[in-house]
């Protein structure tokens, strides 16, 4: 499957900081991936090389074959950042109509209204910047990456000041985005939300990725618990597959079994073995 | 639309919402005003002890070239105010609010998106200017009766010299914070008229230093040669006892730029913004 995103050995440097140590990732064309670290991972530096906003020290970045921060690439990409912020004297529309004429887009007005209903904004269009709340600007930040239908969106912190229902929207939009084929990298703290709608995530530290794979796979197996009449048998390391095996030679054991309980390591837990045995 | 339109339209629209015009508008309506009414009342009193010409001393011209001279100085700051408020946070101002970020990441390209922005500043500025000049000019002659020697050419130095001032600022924007680059760039500006006012001192006194001190700063900042070229070339017909206390005014002594004056203006502003393209294309945002 052609790639959307690649990166081979991107590292940078801020002087004596290393932000990034040589990370090699790979989005392909329909995947969500999620960017999981704790603050200072180098994950928005990456992301930003990938705008082309930043420039690597070394190694390479391509988006949909073009190198990261040529026309080409920016053409292929929308772009949400951690930080942003647009002109409080424009309005939603007129946010989004700047952002047509400046990717090219030719959807008008239509384009502008899916967006703007894509995002639960359909009423706001004419409300200035200024006159929005912060998790309507947010939104409307999602809606200005959508512009121009792009290949590749680089979400960073897409839902750091939204509140619960606008966080569903957001996982609502993604999930749309996933059966649209379009490719995303989603920059978040939130290990929930990316367990929730990531097809995979990579775990950065310090610059460089210390756990990559799907969710499922990376939440590893935990304990089974069996309650019998002896009390609670624990099966540490046993995973969900097990249980039907453990329960039937229990039974033949002559256990009586009233009830059996899988706990597995959720992300979160994954995500903090990581960045620990990573250093800390 | 292509994107430079796009671009000095935002930035345009900009001004306009942000009720920049409208205070420019306002502040310039009361110097005109005031300048109207010093004017009237400066030829007035001119008429009144010397009856226009006498001795040889012509007190009309005096009058008139040594006012229009002070309007084109307030006609150069305001223009330089204007200047640099559309273009001191173009790139690491707009960059620490999080304003540029998701512009520059179009596929527009830095150069096209920093080349609109000057280019928006810069018509804002000259238009400004000429306007602001051709209004002096005709409260002048419509107050007193006085028409400058060359009337065209000081506009567009004068234009040309806030372009300049627009061009640093811009450059500056690179490099500094809004509020540093500003500083910077109000200090330049101070620094290159104080050096043409010295100059001109030195013109008075004969003092080569001075006017070596004036020359080299406007070669630095040619904003200031060109305002000096300008102020010259109202009054570069006159001649006599009224050219000698043309000279002695505050407003007299300035040079002619010269042949090279236009030429160099233009490969400065070019070495500006190659500077300011170069700094923006390496920069991480």
């Amino acid at each position: 499957m052609a790639l959307a995103f690649a990166a081979r050995g991107l590292a940078k440097r801020y002087g004596t900081i290393e932000a990034l140590g040589g990370v090699d990732l790979e989005i392909r064309e329909g995947e969500l991936v999620g960017l999981l670290g704790p603050n200072g991972a180098g994950k928005s530096t990456l992301v930003k090389i990938a705008c082309g906003l930043v420039r690597p020290s070394s190694g390479s970045a391509e988006i949909c074959g073009a190198p990261a921060g040529s026309r080409a690439a920016r053409a292929s990409l929308g772009y949400l950042a951690e930080l942003f912020r647009f002109p409080g004297w424009a309005s939603a529309n007129e946010v989004l109509q700047l952002h047509q004429r400046l990717a090219g887009s030719e959807g008008g007005a239509q384009e502008r209204a899916e967006l703007l209903e894509l995002v639960a904004l359909t009423d706001a269009g004419e409300r200035n910047v200024d006159a929005m709340s912060k998790g309507m600007q947010q939104r409307l930040g999602i809606a200005q990456a959508l512009v121009g239908s792009p290949r590749l969106l680089l979400l960073d912190e897409p839902t750091s000041a939204l509140d619960p229902v606008g966080r569903r929207t957001v996982r609502g939009l993604l999930e749309e985005l996933r059966r649209r084929g379009v490719s995303v990298l989603l920059n978040s703290h939130l290990l929930s939300e990316v367990e929730l709608v990531c097809d995979r995530v990579v775990i950065l530290r310090r610059g460089s990725v210390v756990a990559a794979g799907r969710p499922e796979d990376l939440a590893e197996p935990g304990v089974i618990e069996i309650e019998t009449a002896k009390g609670v048998r624990r099966f540490p390391g046993a995973g969900r597959e097990e249980a039907p095996r453990l329960v039937a030679e229990l039974v033949a054991a002559g256990e009586r079994i009233y009830g059996v309980r899988v706990v597995t390591a959720s992300l979160e837990e994954t995500y903090i073995e990581a960045i620990e045995e990573a250093g800390g | 639309m292509s994107a430079v339109a796009t671009i000095v339209g935002y930035t345009l629209r900009e001004s306009l919402r942000r009720r920049v015009f409208l205070v420019v508008l306002i502040l310039t309506i009361a110097f005109l005003s005031l300048y109207a009414l010093g004017t009237r009342q400066a030829f007035k009193d001119v008429e009144d002890f010397a009856g226009g010409v006498t001795a040889g001393l012509d007190a009309t011209t005096l009058a008139g070239a040594t006012l229009f001279g002070l309007s084109m100085f307030g006609t150069l700051f305001l223009g330089a105010v204007l200047g640099i408020f559309l273009t001191l946070g173009v790139v690491r101002g707009d960059a620490e609010r999080g304003l540029l970020q998701p512009l520059v990441v179009r596929p527009v390209g830095r150069a096209t998106f920093l080349l609109s922005r000057l280019l928006a500043a810069g018509v804002v500025c000259a238009v400004y200017v000429c306007l602001v000049y051709t209004a002096a000019l005709l409260i002048t002659y419509w107050t007193g009766g006085w028409w400058p020697d060359r009337v065209v050419i000081p506009a567009l130095a004068l234009a040309g010299g806030v372009v300049i001032v627009a061009a640093l600022s811009l450059l500056g924007s690179v490099f500094l914070s809004a509020t540093a680059n500003g500083i910077a760039v109000f200090m330049a500006f101070g620094a290159g008229l104080v050096a043409g006012l010295l100059g001109q001192i030195g013109e008075a006194l004969n003092s080569h230093t001075l006017e070596r001190v004036a020359t080299v700063s406007s070669w630095l900042l040619p904003f200031e040669a060109l305002y000096q070229d300008a102020l010259n070339a109202i009054s570069a017909d006159s001649f006599g006892l009224t050219r000698v206390a043309l000279q002695l005014g505050p407003f007299g002594g300035a040079q002619a730029g010269g042949d090279l004056l236009w030429p160099y203006a233009f490969a400065y502003l070019a070495a500006l913004v190659g500077l300011a393209l170069l700094g923006f294309a390496r920069r991480d945002l």
